[in-house]
């Protein structure tokens, strides 16, 4: 299991959700990964892809106008 | 035991393509949905630059779709190569700058090319005959059959009793007696199935998902092109023309004004790139300048700026003026005045 980082920021969904989903693609079943992003959509959109394709997603936390969302990469 | 067969379903998050899945994966069949983003989807963007709709639940509605029907989605960046579609579409335009008999030929093409790396045996549209001018006549439908290379991959479940038999039907992968034979422009028929299959709170979004059908937003592509004298565009512009209120003052520059928090703070992100304006002695809205601002404009712009600006009835109101560089010079001048931002400057 490892952990992974991506920097969504500035993209309005359903971009940061295109760039997890490619990124996931990339990653092995237990690997966490936190996506950077600013459209607030994200709080929406990547856990109800997570739930979609059978990951999971593990919350978010907000830092001024930043969101971290954190999905582990399902099998 | 029986092959389940394995179906694609292009899902654009309307009421359609949630309709088509369903019949289709009442059939046994295994169904995953696919969405291409092109840059001009209505899904999400708008929402989340306004301030105003931020009160609202925000969510992606092909995601919503795909989850009410517990099946997969994949959504596909398309952005580049939509560009050829748009710039040259075969077919020409519909009442604005939509291509959508290309674009439908192009999302079934991309999706053949899908289900052949996936393994997966067919591809299934929301199409009704007659719901659309364009794409969704009688006439078209083969067409976009043939010039997508799907031929008889492609499936309607709406209107398939309305077309000719496909290979799912022949084969027997689908009973053609369980599709529909919903026609014209009435919303009715699938509203009554919706109820039927106990779906609430579905999208029907006026004009369809894409901005492209919108007359404003066509208006401000084609501005964009016509200044440029150039077809070609970046995802940032395509951004960018959703944004503000459009101004065009002199035909070498434009300015793109804030409407409000949300849309400020959103062209906050993209300031660097531009010359920038905004009222230093009072509140007051980001103005971008798209274009060449030349000295002898610098007076005008910020006439305009103030016009915006909380000091509109000011006789002088300070404004700042950044060039790309990020140098920043302070100009006073008097508003211009209401009837003074000319009718012809909108875009």
């Amino acid at each position: 299991m490892s952990k992974h980082q991506l920097d969504a920021r500035r993209l309005l969904c359903p971009m940061p959700v295109i760039r997890t989903q490619d990124k996931v693609k990339t990653l092995s079943p237990g690997d966490i990964l936190e996506v950077t992003c600013t459209d607030p959509g994200v709080l929406s959109d990547i856990p109800a892809w997570s739930r979609i394709n059978g990951h999971e997603y593990l919350g978010h936390t907000e830092n001024h106008d930043e969101i971290v969302v954190t999905v582990k990469v399902g099998g | 035991m029986a092959k389940q067969h394995k179906a694609v379903a292009l899902i654009s998050g309307g009421l359609d393509s949630l309709l088509a899945a369903k019949v289709i994966l009442d059939q046994g069949v295994h169904v995953e949905g696919i969405n291409f983003y092109t840059g001009f989807c209505v899904e999400g963007h708008t929402h989340a630059i306004r301030q105003k709709d931020k009160s609202k639940p925000k969510r992606n509605n092909a995601l919503w779709v795909a989850e009410e029907l517990g099946i997969k989605l994949h959504i596909v960046d398309v952005v580049e190569e939509y560009k050829d579609v748009l710039v040259n579409p075969k077919h020409g335009y519909g009442a604005n700058m939509n291509p959508c008999l290309d674009c439908k030929g192009f999302m079934v093409k991309k999706a053949l090319q899908w289900i052949k790396e996936n393994d997966f045996d067919f591809i299934i549209t929301g199409e009704v005959i007659g719901q659309r001018p364009m794409s969704q006549r009688k006439s078209t439908m083969p067409i976009i059959a043939r010039e997508s290379g799907a031929d008889d991959l492609l499936l309607r479940p709406l209107c398939a009793k309305f077309l000719p038999e496909t290979k799912p039907e022949k084969e027997g992968w689908v009973k053609r007696e369980e599709l529909l034979d919903i026609s014209g422009r009435s919303r009715k028929p699938q509203m009554a199935l919706a109820n039927q299959f106990g779906f609430v709170d579905y999208a029907q979004p006026a004009g369809g998902c894409c901005f492209l059908t919108d007359k404003k937003y066509s208006d401000r592509l084609v501005d964009l092109w016509e200044t440029r004298n150039d077809k070609n565009y970046e995802l940032d512009d395509v951004m960018m023309l959703k944004v503000g209120r459009h101004l065009r003052p002199k035909p070498h520059f434009k300015m793109i004004i804030g409407r409000e928090e949300g849309e400020n703070k959103f062209m906050e992100g993209y300031r660097k790139q531009f010359v920038h304006l905004r009222a230093s002695s009072c509140m007051g809205p980001l103005v971008l300048i798209d274009g060449e601002l030349a000295a002898e404009d610098e007076a005008l712009a910020a006439q305009i700026t103030a016009r915006f600006s909380q000091g509109r009835d000011e006789n002088s109101v300070v404004v700042e003026l950044t060039d790309k560089t990020g140098v920043a010079k302070l100009i006073a001048v008097k508003p211009l005045a209401e009837n003074g931002i000319l009718e012809e400057w909108r875009i």
